[in-house]
């Protein structure tokens, strides 16, 4: 089968790869119909995450057609189409049934922080993503939910990550009607917080990002303001400026470890690798928030040490909530709302790819060309 | 006359805030709920956290390759991914880092390190079976020629005047 293949930082090919096996009574075998590239592979891409080996299969966003179940499979059967999310939970352990199944304690031996996630290093359970023609699927009880009829494959997969992120964003910030919410980044991600910020009640959604043509994408498919902050100057001014000089009450991190904007942050996080990442945007959250407000984190760090302003959470009182979404709690609320045409999750999607060209696709995600905003990548087997 | 000042400077110290009618945003307010503060995952929490490591745990997925596992975990968990097993040099630096926690810096920079030694390896690896890497269609430069054309040509400019500048600096040293 064909699957796109790590090569190191920057460096990615498509290539014949073994078709993947049942490893375990729980397993599925899924034929993949479409997968993305997420605003987080590219922290793999570009190195940031430690155990991130050469070989690997990335890609945690994708739908497919069931086509081989193990011995203990009861609740999908081959011929399912289904959208599996990102987070590969056993649904027995104590953070499982918590319905954080974004930690689940029996999927990942390598790191008790984060549970599995698919095509997202060994430090994330080291299994192969879904930017191939098949897959493997443990806990194929838990994870794959069907397909609801009639449901586009486009808006589907969007289900996987994109949208639970976004939503569980917003309700992270725990946001009372009237709020203002500030949005840092206009990925997909963020604009789809900025989106759901609105379901909470927002009075008022502020965008932040550098891209002019995502800050008009957010401006129309989340009716909220956009700002480049190359053009207003101090971003925490800026922020008491326009909130009636207290800040916003809530500030949403939805960039994390490539963030641009401050030197001193890209140098010694995204150059030299001596944090995780860049923590521009987590720093300009929790400067900009209101005292006693909430910073909710969607935006991926790495594990490894950070620059961050933690005596300004002491001295405001803050509180700051982060997780990865727990995907599978949220789905049947949000399947409701896309039915219902509250939220249109396709429209975030601006490229369409054979899976053949993987490396264009990285590079034009990773280089915002050509306008990308969400590119989608259609393996060969999908014949659609 | 234009105004340059940056964008703060035109905003007085107050809200913006928008008209309060919202009924043109579909879906305003339709998941907002008083009682969800403090929300998820707090609400959901019962007893059960406080049994520990008690659970039934699902059946174990065969270990007949060598995974590494937290130190701070007991054991391996019940499944686990195949993609890419430990190999050379960068497996010998994994098995190192693995003897430290996740607590401490001798755990994670071991690992960045131990993926760009890997790096190197799956260059060997390719020319040992034949494969010469292609750089250029690896890194996509395909994409960049497409959409970017000029900034392209510009960093090859700079590349191969940094790599000229270079070599003739060299030149005259040895003639030296």
């Amino acid at each position: 089968m064909l699957a796109m293949n790590y090569r190191g930082p920057k460096r990615v090919r498509i290539e014949e790869k073994p078709m993947p096996e049942i490893l375990h009574p729980e397993d599925a075998i899924v034929r993949v119909l479409r997968s993305c590239i997420c605003g987080s592979d590219l922290h793999l891409y570009n190195g940031n995450v430690p155990d991130t080996r050469v070989g690997t299969t990335f890609g945690h966003e994708f739908v497919g057609e069931i086509v081989e179940i193990g011995s203990e499979v009861t609740k999908v059967k081959v011929g399912d189409n289904v959208l599996v999310p990102f987070n590969i939970s056993c649904g027995k352990c104590v953070f499982c049934k918590q319905e954080l199944y974004g930690n689940c304690h029996e999927s990942n031996p390598e790191a008790t922080a984060v549970g599995a996630i698919y095509g997202y290093s060994h430090t994330a359970g080291g299994y192969h993503g879904g930017q191939a023609e098949y897959v493997r699927v443990p806990y194929a009880n838990v994870g794959p939910t069907i397909i609801p009829p009639g449901m586009d494959l486009d808006d589907a997969v969007l289900l996987t990550d994109v949208v639970p992120t976004g939503y569980q964003a917003a309700e992270m910030g725990g946001i009372q009607k009237g709020d203002t919410v500030m949005v840092f980044g206009a990925g997909p991600i963020g604009i789809m917080a900025a989106k759901c910020s609105w379901l909470f009640g927002a009075g008022r959604v502020i965008i932040i990002d550098k891209e002019e043509y995502r800050l008009e994408f957010a401006r129309n498919y989340a009716q909220c303001e956009a700002y480049n902050f190359e053009e207003i100057g101090d971003i925490a001014v800026f922020a008491k400026k326009t909130t009636d000089s207290l800040g916003a009450d809530v500030c949403i991190d939805a960039v994390g470890a490539e963030a641009a904007g401050n030197a001193m942050q890209t140098i010694t996080g995204r150059k030299l690798l001596l944090q995780a990442g860049s923590a521009t945007a987590l720093h300009w959250a929790i400067n900009c928030v209101k005292k006693g407000g909430i910073v909710s984190i969607v935006g991926v760090y790495g594990p490894t040490d950070n620059l961050v302003p933690i005596g300004n959470v002491l001295n405001k009182g803050l509180t700051i909530r982060a997780n990865q979404a727990s995907v599978k709690r949220l789905l049947p609320r949000l399947i409701e709302h896309v039915q219902n045409g509250i939220i249109n999750p396709k429209a975030l999607i601006t490229h369409r790819l054979p899976l053949e060209e993987v490396a264009e696709g990285y590079r034009m995600f990773s280089n915002k060309l050509d306008n990308c905003i969400k590119p989608v990548l259609i393996p060969p087997s999908a014949k659609i | 006359m234009e105004d340059n000042r940056p964008l703060e400077d035109n905003m007085p110290f107050e809200n913006n805030r928008g008209p309060a009618d919202h009924s043109h945003i579909k879906g305003w307010g339709i998941d907002a709920d008083p009682k969800n503060d403090p929300t998820y995952p707090m609400k959901k929490r019962t007893n059960g956290e406080h049994e520990g490591y008690t659970w039934e745990r699902p059946t174990q997925q065969p270990v007949n390759m060598e995974i590494l596992h937290s130190i701070e975990r007991p054991n391996v968990t019940a499944v686990f991914g195949t993609a890419a097993p430990l190999r050379g040099l960068s497996g010998a630096i994994r098995r190192m880092a693995f003897k430290n926690s996740e607590n401490v810096y001798s755990h994670w920079l071991p690992l960045i390190m131990a993926d760009r030694v890997d790096m190197v390896e799956g260059i060997i690896d390719d020319f040992k079976h034949g494969k010469i890497p292609n750089i250029f269609a690896e890194k996509g430069y395909v994409a960049e020629w497409n959409y970017n054309k000029t900034g392209l040509l510009a960093r090859v400019a700079i590349v191969a005047g940094i790599t000229a500048a270079v070599v003739l600096l060299a030149r005259s040293n040895s003639r030296d």
